[in-house]
């Protein structure tokens, strides 16, 4: 779980090639029996540097996302209509950097310098979901993330609860228990609005079709184009395709649209008797390429605030371990006063 | 102690989540001191009352066994059956054993 057994990992895996020239096939083997066993990788195992990497990858780009997931609905703050509102946005905005954290503290124990990777965020080095590069315009937008960008979370991330990288399936089990909050704050928002004017019917149909292609975007790639998926499923660090999951998602907001009294945008979209799936329209796929690749409506935006509030955080940073010092060194004079017989 | 931020210890976070139960291990987090390890732990593990109390260690403190499960350090209590009750053989008919 720290660092310090990372280190100790490195010392034993040296020792087991000392032992024996056939040390790293016998490690190998032992992995790929654990992990065909269903059972769980942790830190301090020996684990093949491709999963080590991939994994550090994959759980970092997925902690960048939720800490700058906290930007298009944090703008909503200072603008919620109720205190009500203001109260959960606050809560939401919250758990998002917590679920940023866990992620954070899974990654370190796989030997990943959480300050490094804050700067690997902040210097675009590493990615984070395309869906948080698109505006915020109206209050119902928020409601729209809580209902589609949530849910689709959720259908990312609890099969991810039985990874095979135990930490990380502990940070998804506490993070889905939290997300499931989100998900039903934003669509109880959403039949609230559905219930008063007109006007307000109109801004939560323009925030579903505004977010609907994005968010089926975030599944990723189709799995034709997927290029880690085999991979990552063999290591059991995705447990089903995109598309698997981008239909399970479709499968169960259509239902909860007709609930609502929206309309999702996509005219192809019905029902399937003979697959048991609804059919639809296939997302734009260069829209989704442009904006990973840096080009959406608010990349440079979200990018600049997360830099800046990592700039002016500095001073406190600073403050917080000059305190520090300061206490250490108070505490390491009281104990030479006290003398050998204190 | 020291003022860089990228120094600033690593601790684990333990917590109680109701009286009567054992602290467990939920997770590492950054701060410059034990007291501020403590806040940042209520902050980040105990938002929805998860915890009635919070140990948190700094991570270097802590002696670890060597990973693997099969490790002969475990062996010592491998082949010693007998310390388990199914060891041992007892007539059905004799009660409350």
């Amino acid at each position: 779980m720290s660092n310090v057994e990372v280190e100790n990992d490195a010392q034993h895996h040296a020792q087991h090639h000392a032992q024996s020239g056939t040390g790293e096939r016998r490690l190998q083997a032992h992995f790929d029996r654990t992990i065909s066993h269903n059972q769980r990788i942790e830190p301090r195992d020996w684990m093949p540097e491709g999963y080590r990497k991939t994994l550090i990858r994959q759980i970092a780009q997925h902690a960048h996302s939720e800490i700058i997931g906290m930007q298009p609905e944090g703008e909503w703050i200072t603008r919620a209509p109720s205190l009500r509102r203001k109260a959960i946005l606050f809560a939401k905005v919250q758990d998002e950097a917590g679920h940023g954290l866990y992620l954070y503290s899974a990654a370190e124990t796989l030997g990943a310098d959480r300050a490094d990777l804050t700067e690997r965020l902040i210097e675009g080095r590493q990615k984070y979901s395309s869906i948080f590069n698109y505006p915020t315009l109206n209050f119902a937008d928020v409601g729209v993330i809580g209902w589609f960008v949530d849910g689709a979370a959720i259908c990312n991330q609890v099969p991810l609860c039985r990874s095979s990288y135990g930490p990380y399936a502990r940070a998804m089990v506490r993070i889905c228990k939290e997300e499931s909050f989100h998900q039903r704050q934003g669509y109880e928002l959403l039949m609230t609005m559905m219930r008063g004017t007109e006007a307000q019917r109109q801004m939560v149909q323009d925030a579903v079709d505004r977010w609907w292609w994005p968010s089926l975007m975030m599944f990723g790639p189709p799995d034709s184009e997927s290029s880690h998926t085999v991979q990552s499923m063999a290591w059991r660090i995705k447990l089903h395709t995109n598309d698997e999951l981008r239909q399970r998602f479709v499968d169960m907001t259509v239902p909860q649209a007709e609930k609502l009294g929206v309309v999702l945008p996509d005219p192809q979209l019905r029902w399937n008797n003979e697959r048991g799936h609804h059919d639809f329209s296939t997302p734009d796929w260069s829209e989704l390429k442009r904006v990973i690749d840096g080009d959406g409506p608010c990349n440079a935006q979200r990018m600049a605030r997360r830099r800046a509030a990592h700039e002016e955080g500095a001073w406190v940073r600073e403050a917080a371990g000059a305190y520090a010092a300061k206490q250490a060194a108070h505490e390491a004079g009281k104990k030479r006063q006290e003398g050998p017989a204190g | 102690m020291t003022r860089d931020r990228r120094k600033w210890p690593l601790y684990e976070v333990f917590i109680r989540g109701k009286r009567g139960l054992n602290h467990v291990h939920v997770g590492s987090l950054h701060a410059a001191d034990d007291r501020m390890a403590l806040t940042h732990a209520r902050d980040l593990y105990t938002r929805r009352n998860e915890g009635v109390s919070i140990w948190v260690v700094r991570s270097d403190a802590i002696t670890a066994s060597t990973p693997d499960e099969k490790d002969p350090f475990f062996a010592p209590s491998g082949d010693k059956v007998y310390r388990h009750p199914t060891f041992y053989d007892i007539p059905e008919d004799v009660p409350h054993i």
